[in-house]
């Protein structure tokens, strides 16, 4: 897929399964604080396991750590795709 | 005595393990300076009696979260001359930045790496003697779930507190003056990743994953959720139900065998005082306890296993549009039990506004205790065939006064609380510590839930009893003149002065209304079946109940909320809305139906 090998694209843009590495976060310094806490840091590998029904919440994996999050907030973060 | 502060992530079992050191002695306490209640107790470590308190969850000890103020605050205010830092031993990685956030505050300080189990079993290998040289802090590999690690764990505790001194005022101001340095910790992080700590290249597929493929499934994943959530309450009434019968019985034993002949020779005020007032106010909240035990015992349950959490992934898209999120609704279901855990279980948000418009939509599901009323007038006023469609209708009308409520306050609570909430992985939860934590919430629901429902029982004995000379619960008493006074406003949703009176005990609480009828009517089962089924019509009734669904949360529901809201306004609210709300429907059902049907 080298049309996805940019390195701007919203998390909420993979297909599920597929993975990336987090390339910028965009999010206000507490929420920030949060995410980076959580693995959310630029270089960190990224997959998205799957997306909640009508609009629902993703479901990513960083390492070791499980995440979900709603659409709004994985919009601020930018990766590339592997 | 020296005090141990425990810190650490979210979802690392670090409540876990407090629950594992201290026993079942710990007390919930205030702290100045700091707005949330924290658990602490008392523990023997290395011949000496220590404090240990147990600090909220955090990401980061330079973040700006509640929680994370808050243990910032109680750093500053607070002498502490161990900090123990619990970090999920899997995760370590993503968790050693805030060991080492803790490390540069400059107090002595260890580190804990629990969940040695999931740990080995994913791959993860920690080589503790060179991560402690590095660190310069003891580390002690652990499980506190299954007490793998425990002993090393105090004595390792215990050592670094004998070793750790005071701080003085020069370290005290070092630890204020910290500043986060991101960079650097980052690049420590990694230098003792590479030399302590091996890491699989890829997890191995995990039973967890294939669960979550079921359960998390865009289709099945409701359906099953439902399910599953079904059979927990079928288990909850199967259990609790016996119990609550048991207690009863023994309660009444105890009355008759014991009590009734000890207050024989008061005089009858005090004697009706004592035994109706403040021993039926103790039975009753004492009747709300199995049930109480059972559901903290299965939220318990189902939080430690991981499906909550999963719960809200599921719903979450759906309560978005009502202004609430994926935890809102996990809440409401457990309020269909009991509305005052699921109250409670609102703190595991963080936004106010979220928390408050929860707490506003919690009380209008349909509790057990609502349950007992409607079996009770349903089954005296329905045909048999009819009566299940009825007792499902109230359900449908339940969540439908939910969604008006949300979406009518949705934009007086608004909140643009991010939501981004971890997802641990499937765990099987050991009975040890679902009991343990069951037992905490069960203890502090009882200390502040006791008083209030029995002042308030003996409130409201008083008002049926007063004046003296007037015929208990007749309408010459207080409570009888006040049920007059409000005629002028249940007339109209066909509620007459004698149920309004009813109406005011189930403000104790709604399982007390059936006890009420008896009272006010004069006559017991049968009979009082019958004499419902004469002096109302189905409309009358379905009215009643529909105002008793909505009109006001229990007496221990409103005091929970007031706790956790800690505010009297806010709990005023919660009165006056469905109030509002009940007499609304109660008017459009009732005047609408005697125009059908006329």
């Amino acid at each position: 897929m080298a049309s996805m090998k940019s390195q701007n694209h919203l998390l909420s843009e993979l297909i599920p399964g597929q993975e990336a590495l987090i390339s910028a976060v965009h999010a206000d310094e507490a929420l920030h604080h949060r995410l980076a806490a959580l693995g959310f840091r630029v270089g960190n590998r990224i997959q998205l396991m799957r997306r909640g029904r009508w609009a629902g919440p993703l479901h990513v994996r960083l390492g070791a750590t499980d995440v979900i999050l709603r659409q709004t907030e994985a919009d601020l973060i930018r990766v590339s795709p592997q | 005595m020296k005090r141990i502060a425990l810190l650490g992530m979210p979802n690392t079992g670090k409540s876990t393990l407090f629950n594992r050191l201290t026993g079942s002695s710990a007390r919930v306490a205030n702290w100045a300076g700091v707005t949330v209640d924290l658990a602490s107790a008392k523990i023997l470590l290395g011949g000496h009696m220590a404090e240990m308190v147990d600090l909220p969850g955090i990401y980061d000890l330079h973040g700006f979260s509640d929680d994370e103020k808050v243990v910032r605050h109680l750093l500053e205010g607070h002498p502490i001359d161990l900090l123990a830092v619990v970090v999920n031993a899997t995760q370590i990685e993503r968790q050693l930045p805030l060991v080492l956030q803790v490390r540069s505050l400059g107090l002595p300080a260890a580190l804990l790496l629990n969940m040695a189990d999931e740990a080995k079993r994913n791959g993860v290998e920690v080589d503790c003697a060179r991560l402690a040289a590095r660190l310069g802090m003891p580390v002690v590999l652990l499980s506190a779930k299954y007490g793998v690690g425990q002993p090393e764990a105090m004595r390792v505790l215990a050592q670094a507190l004998t070793a750790a001194s005071d701080i003085g005022p020069a370290r005290r101001a070092q630890m204020q003056a910290v500043l986060s340095d991101d960079v650097r910790i980052e690049q420590e992080t990694a230098a003792m990743m590479a030399e302590a700590v091996t890491m699989p290249m890829q997890l191995p597929e995990q039973v967890s994953d294939r669960i979550d493929r079921l359960a998390l499934h865009p289709w099945l994943g409701l359906p099953l959720f439902f399910l599953a959530m079904l059979l927990l309450f079928q288990a909850v009434f199967w259990l609790g139900g016996p119990l609550q019968q048991g207690l009863t019985w023994l309660f009444d034993q105890l009355r008759q065998l014991a009590l009734e002949p000890a207050a024989a020779q008061l005089p009858d005020f005090f004697h009706g005082l004592l035994l109706d007032g403040v021993y039926s106010g103790f039975v009753t909240v004492a009747a709300f306890v199995p049930l109480i035990i059972l559901f903290f015992f299965f939220i318990a349950l189902v939080e430690d296993s991981g499906y909550l959490a999963r719960a809200a992934f599921l719903t979450d898209a759906l309560m978005a549009k009502l202004g609430l999120d994926g935890r809102s609704f996990v809440m409401v279901l457990m309020g269909f039990g009991c509305n005052v855990p699921a109250v409670m279980g609102t703190r595991m948000m963080r936004a106010r506004p979220l928390r408050l418009l929860s707490m506003l939509v919690i009380p209008l599901s349909l509790c057990s205790a609502r349950l007992q009323v409607f079996l009770f007038i349903v089954s005296a006023i329905f045909a048999p065939a009819q009566a299940p469609w009825v007792i499902f209708g109230f359900y449908l009308v339940s969540f439908l006064t939910m969604i008006v409520t949300a979406l009518l306050f949705r934009g007086r609570f608004k909140s643009s609380e991010p939501f981004v909430v971890e997802l641990p992985p499937w765990r099987v939860p050991t009975l040890r510590q679902v009991t343990m934590r069951g037992w905490l919430e069960v203890r502090h629901f009882l200390s502040r839930a006791t008083r209030f429902i029995v002042l308030g029982v003996i409130a409201i004995w008083l008002l049926t009893n007063l004046p003296l000379g007037a015929t208990p619960g007749s309408m010459d008493t207080y409570a009888g003149q006040l049920g007059a006074l409000f005629a002028p406003l249940l007339a109209p949703i066909g509620i007459d002065e004698k149920l309004a009176v009813a109406l005011m005990f189930g403000f104790v609480a709604k399982e007390v209304m059936i006890g009420a009828f008896a009272v006010i009517y004069g006559m017991s089962g049968d009979a009082l079946s019958q004499e419902f089924a004469r002096s109302m019509d189905w409309v009358q009734a379905v009215s009643f109940m529909l105002f008793t669904l909505i009109y006001t949360p229990c007496i221990s529901t409103i005091a929970t909320i007031k706790t956790e809201s800690k505010s009297a306004a806010f709990a005023t609210l919660a009165v006056v809305w469905p109030m509002a709300l009940a007499w609304l429907a109660s008017f459009v059902f009732y005047q609408g139906m005697r125009q059908l049907l006329a």
